[in-house]
């Protein structure tokens, strides 16, 4: 068999020099140079920028989402025909949690739907579908008044996330953070003050939002390479009183983890439908159309065949990404689609995909471990919820 | 970090170190440090036998998890029951948390393995790639 050998294009963020200085364990991440962890010589590592996230607060670069950009008369139109939450009940500075559907109801990516002005959206999207959702929002959208831009290389994306975050964010912006509720966004002059050197970034778009499952923001700036620089070394330095950490992608997967948020090309793709994945809430099907919706409601009536379950493992032995999960008798059921340790939790844990006659919470299921069934058990979802703010 | 040059080392970065017929077999600093936070040690039981270049258990850290690979044959006499509850040791103490003793079945297949020397050289090496 022969085949055409492509070189593949590592992308990088304008973060990647400064990751790489301040050595960062970098992999590969859907075509991008991205840092997992940061050394154990400055106090990272995996566990401990998950703790530092839950218990304090963390930096991500996550430069590697992608951002459309839809504006004009018929803007609201178009965003509520790619996706399947309601954009129409979005205030001007809200945001909601969406995802754009094929015309089968499964999922072309997960996003999260920011409206920037009376007619402007902007489409936070994964990195390795970067493209694919560029080209499938113009062409899905070219029925529509409004222009669609893909903004994903004018932005560095950093989130501040943790209890903390707040107290860090607050101290190099004007913006009255206080204000701003979780899921709402805001505008507001970034300083960037170091010793003599006087800076500012103003009208930086300021979002409560992440992917932590704890309180944060996201901030975006331009992506120049000493501009995303100087944010990055301003936050680390403002954020040490708050035992601030850098945070890479290992993190940010043990935590999106604990708190059940999905992750494209696990929980979710573009063989899973909406009820499957559980994502019912976020799926408005009183609006008059979307695409996906027909679909829909067809899989609706006839019923789910595998339903998403949080799981927890009883035996000894960590579930990974892939392993089958068995009956109590060893037949296989399902799969799993993310599993790990859980650093906060302190337990070994995982999604799956089972038949809804195993969700039961308390249904004890196992999980096909190196050829080994290790007992696992139903538990209620999610894994971990946030403390109430007081 | 200096390797200790007391013991010998294999590419697949599990170092031994023999005294008499017998040895300790762990993994070195360069291991722990890919494998980042380790939460996991799976070991062999006591009584099993082992061949050189066979796995002889695995090590999980929270990424990921890892073969372990067995830099001689022979009998495992006893494992380190600390990194059942401790397996984060390795990562603190590679070179002084060893994973199992075995008594060697042929004490000569250590002169194949690499000096500490040699090794840390195609360490430097492999990071050069």
């Amino acid at each position: 068999m022969s085949s055409v050998e492509v070189t593949p294009v590592v992308r990088k963020t304008a973060l990647n020099a400064v990751h790489r200085q301040m050595g960062a364990k970098m992999v590969d991440f859907n075509g991008w140079d991205m840092p997992v962890e940061y050394p154990a010589s400055i106090g990272c590592g995996i566990i401990n920028e998950h703790m530092a996230v839950r218990t304090g607060v963390g930096i991500f670069d996550v430069s590697h989402m992608g951002d459309i950009r839809l504006a004009g008369p018929q803007a609201l139109a178009a965003v509520q025909h790619i996706s399947m939450n309601d954009a129409s009940r979005l205030a001007v500075g809200q945001a909601q949690y969406s995802a754009l559907l094929y015309p089968q109801g499964t999922f072309v990516d997960d996003v999260i739907v920011h409206r920037l002005g009376e007619d402007e959206y902007l489409l936070v999207i994964n990195a390795g579908t970067r493209e694919k959702d560029f080209n499938w929002v113009r062409d899905n959208t070219s029925q529509f008044n409004c222009v669609v831009e893909n903004l994903s290389d004018d932005f560095t994306q950093i989130a501040i996330q943790g209890p903390k975050a707040v107290d860090v964010l607050q101290k190099i912006t004007t913006a009255d953070l206080s204000a701003v509720k979780f899921y709402w966004v805001t505008r507001g002059t970034i300083f960037l003050h170091h010793k003599s050197m006087r800076r500012y970034l103003g009208d930086t778009l300021i979002a409560r939002t992440g992917y932590t499952a704890e309180d944060g923001f996201e901030i975006y700036v331009p992506s120049d390479e000493p501009t995303s620089a100087w944010v990055w070394n301003r936050l680390l330095e403002v954020g040490k009183e708050f035992g601030l950490l850098p945070c890479g992608l290992g993190a940010r997967n043990t935590l999106r983890l604990e708190g059940k948020l999905p992750l494209y090309g696990h929980e979710i793709s573009d063989t899973i439908n909406v009820w499957e994945a559980g994502l019912d809430r976020f799926c408005k099907m009183e609006k008059p159309e979307f695409i996906g919706r027909a679909a829909l409601e067809k899989a609706k009536a006839a019923g789910v065949k595998q339903t998403l379950v949080d799981l927890e493992m009883t035996g000894r032995g960590i579930a990974r990404d892939g392993y089958k999960v068995q009956d109590g008798d060893g037949r296989e059921i399902g799969y799993v689609t993310s599993g790990s340790p859980a650093p906060f939790l302190k337990k070994n844990i995982a999604i799956a995909y089972v038949p809804p006659d195993f969700a039961a919470i308390g249904t004890a299921v196992k999980v096909e471990i190196r050829g080994q069934g290790v007992e696992a058990v139903v538990v209620p979802s999610p894994f971990y919820k946030r403390p109430k703010a007081k | 970090m200096a390797y200790p040059a007391d013991r010998k080392y294999t590419k697949q970065h599990e170092w031994i170190q023999a005294n008499g017929t017998s040895a300790s077999v762990g993994i070195t600093d360069h291991a722990q440090e890919e494998l980042g936070d380790i939460v996991f040690v799976e070991l062999p039981k006591v009584g099993a036998e082992i061949t050189a270049g066979k796995t002889f258990g695995s090590v999980e850290s929270v990424k990921a998890v890892s073969d372990l690979y067995s830099p001689a044959s022979g009998t495992v006499t006893e494992t380190n029951g600390d990194l059942a509850t401790s397996p984060e040791n390795v990562n603190k103490d590679p070179h002084g948390s060893w994973m199992m003793k075995i008594a060697l079945k042929n004490p000569s297949e250590l002169d194949a393995l690499l000096s500490s020397v040699d090794y840390e050289k195609f360490v430097a090496e492999e990071a050069g790639h």
